[in-house]
Order: structure tokens, then sequence, then C-alpha cells
């Protein structure tokens, strides 16, 4: 058996209850991921998403299980796992460029000042900002913050990107927007990333795979369901494809009614499932995925 | 319609002349009399001397000493501004070395709830002790009244450092330390690049309450030591019953004492965030 990118095994926490006993929030989390995924999380409030993520980036420990990363244990928080706070964590005595030149000497101790400056502002200029580079987080809205937060996230390029609820506290708009540069930042680079969102939309158009947690207390990680839309792709276009309505019913019924019942395998890794098996593509035998609507979406958003 | 700062500027004058007004003709010499009681021949128009002097002769002697500030000439008699360096030399010491001692500390506790726990009842005793109440036991220990007096300002001004900066660093936000621990930084490089900056604010502000405490202590502190100061300046010209200089040097120890917390109010303005 091949080892995968990332192994997480029989993860578990567990948390006095107040009255003596003990609560156990989930248990026995297995699963794995590729190098180059996008992997959205998604479950009801309180299931323990966060905690998942915060084991991942070593800034939590679990109670029991063990999570593997390049054949290595990870034991506290590292370089290699870049992680995205809900509530963007910019040092706001820094300007958005220093903020991610903090990152970026960090990563790279050695580079020239010169150096570090230009990769910097290449990715701040990614997210769309290069017009606010010396402006502190509080003269920044919401969601120029969190881009701020993204783009120093990838500038690391860690081998695992962490995102928890990046677009959580955004308007509706805000959000469509940077999640269609989250997009195109992501084709550019292809890194591996694991994101929870509460958001089924926002998790078909990001991810390749989507995680099913079913409610806690005792929460696991019940299906892991396959998203058969080809990159890349792109909000405006993407419920045009028969692939998308699918996959979206199959999330939406999970949530509604089968998450507080349903199990993983018995072996304890998330049922695989591909609610858009064998659904006609646009094209699915075209050497090129893209639809003349997508191209022409994509030249709207460039 | 004149800005606000304009028409305060006008009150805030009116109100001046008018103190100074009152206060002179409180303080004026009764009217010239045809002759002295028989008291008041027996205390030599003594009495006359010993009034609080009006406006106009403190003024008088406010030029003529802040003409020339340094002169010296002898113990008893040193000009205004060095009389106030002394004093300003006594507080920047004392205050100096509370900081160094008190920022490393308050760091430690804010760091370490163990620290904290174990520490903090010392703190508690200790912190509200007046800090004249040291003064003999420093004299006795240091054997050295300058000295002393330093120390006195030391132990003043080292609470509401120690006490702010133990606050400050303890509550810095739990996401920033976590952005420092994501990206590996040192513990040092944690200390200085993230904590540090995030709790400046709290720990200028407890800084610019010692500056206060310890610019309030020093006068206390050169009126028991004597020798040099504006302390004991104060006193000694109390001893001359030269009220004019009393008043003047009142004065100068509140125009001193607001120009060291105009300094570090301007200190805090820069270590200022906005969230
Ligand atoms: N210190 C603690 N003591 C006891 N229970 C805790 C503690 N911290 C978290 N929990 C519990 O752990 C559970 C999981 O929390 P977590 O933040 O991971 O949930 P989540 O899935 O991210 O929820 P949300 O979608 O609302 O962000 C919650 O039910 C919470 O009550
Ligand atoms: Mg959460």
């Amino acid at each position: 058996m091949s080892k995968s990118f990332l192994e997480v095994d029989g993860l578990s926490k567990v948390y006095p209850d107040g009255q003596g006993g003990e609560l156990t929030v989930f248990e026995d989390i297995r699963f794995a991921l590729e190098k180059g995924e996008f992997v959205c999380i998604i479950g009801h409030s309180g299931c323990g998403k966060s905690t998942i993520l915060n084991v991942l980036a070593g800034l939590d420990e679990a109670s029991a299980g063990n999570v593997v990363m390049n054949g290595k244990e990870v034991k506290g928080p590292g370089l290699e796992r870049g992680v995205v706070f809900q509530n963007y964590s910019l040092l706001p005595w820094k300007t958005a460029l220093n903020n991610i030149v903090f990152a970026v000497q960090a990563r790279w101790p050695k580079w020239s000042k010169e150096k570090v400056k230009e990769h910097s502002e290449r990715y701040l200029k990614m997210v769309g900002l290069d017009h606010a580079l010396n402006r502190k987080p509080s003269q920044l809205s919401g969601g120029m913050r969190q881009r701020v937060s993204i783009a120093r996230a990838f500038a690391t390029q860690p081998e695992l990107l962490l995102l928890d609820e990046p677009f959580g506290a955004l308007d509706a708009l805000t959000r469509g927007v940077i999640q269609d540069e989250l997009v195109k930042i992501w084709e550019e680079t292809r890194q591996t990333v694991f994101m929870i969102t509460h958001d089924v939309d926002e998790a078909i158009l990001l991810s390749d795979r989507i995680f099913l947690m079913s409610n806690g207390t005792n929460a696991r990680i019940a299906e892991s369901v396959k998203v058969d839309i080809p990159h890349p792709r792109a909000r405006a276009t993407i419920f045009q494809n028969p692939a998308y309505h699918k996959t979206r019913d199959y999330l939406v019924d999970f949530l509604v009614n089968r998450s507080g019942s349903a199990l993983p395998e018995k072996d304890g890794s998330p049922k695989v499932v591909e609610p858009a098996k064998g659904v006609a593509q646009p094209e699915p035998a075209a050497a090129e995925p893209e639809t003349e609507s997508e191209t022409a979406a994509r030249a709207v958003n460039a | 319609m004149a800005s606000l700062n304009v028409r305060a500027a006008l009150l805030s004058v009116s109100f001046l002349i008018l103190a100074l007004g009152l206060w002179e003709m409180a303080t004026q010499p009764p009217e010239a009399q045809t002759g002295m009681t028989e008291y008041e021949m027996l205390m030599g128009g003594a009495d006359q001397e010993s009034r609080v002097p009006p406006p106009s002769a403190v003024i008088k002697l406010a030029w003529t000493e802040l003409s020339n500030p340094f002169y010296d000439a002898g113990a008893n008699d040193k000009g205004i501004g060095i009389q106030l360096a002394y004093s300003v030399y006594r507080v920047l010491t004392g205050y100096l070395a509370a900081m160094a001692i008190a920022l490393p500390i308050g760091f430690l506790i804010g760091m370490s709830p163990l620290m904290y726990k174990a520490l903090n009842p010392y703190i508690q005793v200790l912190r509200p002790i007046s800090p004249l109440a040291w003064m003999p036991l420093a004299l006795f220990i240091i054997q050295d009244s300058d000295a002393s007096a330093i120390f006195v300002i030391f132990i003043c001004s080292i609470w509401p450092m120690l006490l702010n900066t133990a606050f400050g660093v303890a509550n810095v936000r739990e996401d920033w330390v976590n952005v420092a621990r994501t990206h590996e930084l040192s513990p040092i490089k944690t200390a200085l690049t993230v904590i540090l900056p995030a709790a400046a604010p709290t720990i200028l502000t407890g800084m610019r309450i010692s500056i206060g405490i310890a610019w309030l202590v020093i006068v206390a502190a050169e009126m028991l030591v004597g020798g040099t100061g504006i302390g004991y300046y104060v006193w000694n010209e109390w001893n001359n019953l030269d009220l004019a200089s009393v008043i003047f040097s009142i004065l100068m120890i509140g125009v001193v004492g607001m120009l060291l917390d105009l300094a570090l109010g301007k200190a805090q303005k820069l270590v200022e965030y906005k969230e």
C-alpha cells in the first residue's frame, strides 16, 4: 500500500464534560490527502472541524491518533503547514506588505531584503492588492484583510495549506470575488489545501473531494464525496454543469437528513461517494475541458 | 465663529488673568498706615515680609531665575536649572533601573502562569507600601543619601511597569501568538517581533504612570535627604521664608512633571496600533 502525502489515523478529541465525566467531540477520524488535492470539510457547527484543522496545524493536540505528513509525524506547528485563520490574524502594527514580508523572512531567512520584498509584492498582486501595500490592517476592509491573509499563506509556499472558514465573516458579494481569486491562485500554484466551510456551493466550486462529518458528539468523517467537475472552474458558469446539481443535492441531503446517523466504513475510513458518476460532462471526450462560456467567464474575470 | 481651540485658548488666558488679578489684590500690603501698632513695632515690621507674595513678585523672581538657571554659588545657592537637573537625573536613574528589572520580569510573569502565581503574593504586599517608608532602610543599608533617593524612585516606579507589562503580555491575542508559532519563530524572536509590539501600548501606559509617580515622590524624597534637588530647594526656601521662591519652584515642578508626561505620551503614540 503506497503511502499518501498526508495520513490521519484514529484521531479523537476528548474534553472533560465539567461533571467529572468525559465528552468525546470526535473519534477515530481517518483520512488521507494526496499531493495537490483541494479538500473541503463540511459538518454542523460544533462537530470538531476547527479542532481537527488545529491538530493538523500542530496548534492543538489530539487525545489519540496521529497525523503523518510526508512520512513524518506532525508534532507542533511548522512552516511546511500554512494556516489561514477565520479572523485573518494579521499583525495590526504592520502594513499589509510587512505582514507578508514577516512570513517570507521566517520561511527563507537567508533571502536578501530585495528578494523578500519582491516575492511578497508578487503575492499581494495575485490577490489584487498592489494598491494597498502600505496600509495597516485597520485601514483595510474585511475582504481585503482576508486577501492579505491568503496571500501570506500562499507566499510561504507551504506543502499543506489549512483554511478555517476563510470567508465566514464576509458578505456574499465579497465572498464570491475572493473565491474566484482563490480558484485563480490555486490553479497557478496547485498547492495541497484542506479547508473548512459551511457553504456547500463554495465547497463544490473549490474541492476535488468533500468530507462530510456526522454530528457531534462522537462525530466521524462519514463520507468522502468526489466532485466530478473538471478544472479550471468558474463561479459564474459552474451551475450549468449537470454534475454540479447532482453533487449539491447529495450534500444538502446529507446535511439535512443524514448527518445525525451517518457512519463511515467498517474500517473507519470515509465511505467514498460519487454522486455525479456517469453524468455526461459538457464535452466529456475533449482534451480541452473548458466550455466556451467558461472561457468567456475567465476572460471577464481576468 | 472661532474654532473650539481658539475659544478655549481665550478662555484659558482670561482665567489666568482673573486668577492672577485676584491673587495680586489679595496680597496687596495694607493701605499706607500712619504708624505702626505696638505689636508691629515689636516685630520690626516682619509681618509684612511673611505675607504671601503677589504674583508680580513671583514673576519678577521667575524672570531673574530663568535668565540664569544654571548659576552655582555654593551649596545653598544654586540656580533652579541645576536643582531641577539633579531631580531629573535621580528620577531617570531610578526609573531606568526599574525598567531594566520590571520589563523582563513582567514578561516572565505574563508568559508563565506558574511564575504569575508564585510571584503575585509578593507583588501584592510590596506594591501598596509608600515608597518613602523604604527610606530609613535604604539609608541604613546603602549609607548614601543620593543613592537612597534613587532607590526610592526605583521602588516606586517598578510596580506600574511590572504589572502593566505582565498584563499586556498575558493578554496578547492568541491568534498573533499562533501566527508566530506557525511561522516557527524562536521564543526570543516571538517575544521581540510579536509579543513586544502587541503589548507595547499597555507597557507604555505603565511607564507613563510610573514616571508620574516618580516625579511626585522625588520632591518628598529630596526634602528628606537634603543636599540638592528641587525638593530640597523648596524646603530650603521655606526655611529662608522666601515664599516667592517656594511658589516659583512649585510651578517649575509642575512644568517639568508635565514635560516628562508629554514625552511618555509621545512615545505611547509611536507604539499605538488600531485593531
Ligand atoms: N476547552 C474546551 N472544553 C470543552 N469542550 C470544548 C473545548 N473547546 C472546544 N470544545 C468543544 O469541542 C467541540 C468542537 O469545537 P470546534 O471549534 O472544533 O467545532 P467546529 O466544528 O469548528 O464548529 P464551528 O463550525 O462552529 O466552527 C465543540 O462542541 C466545543 O463545545
Ligand atoms: Mg470552527
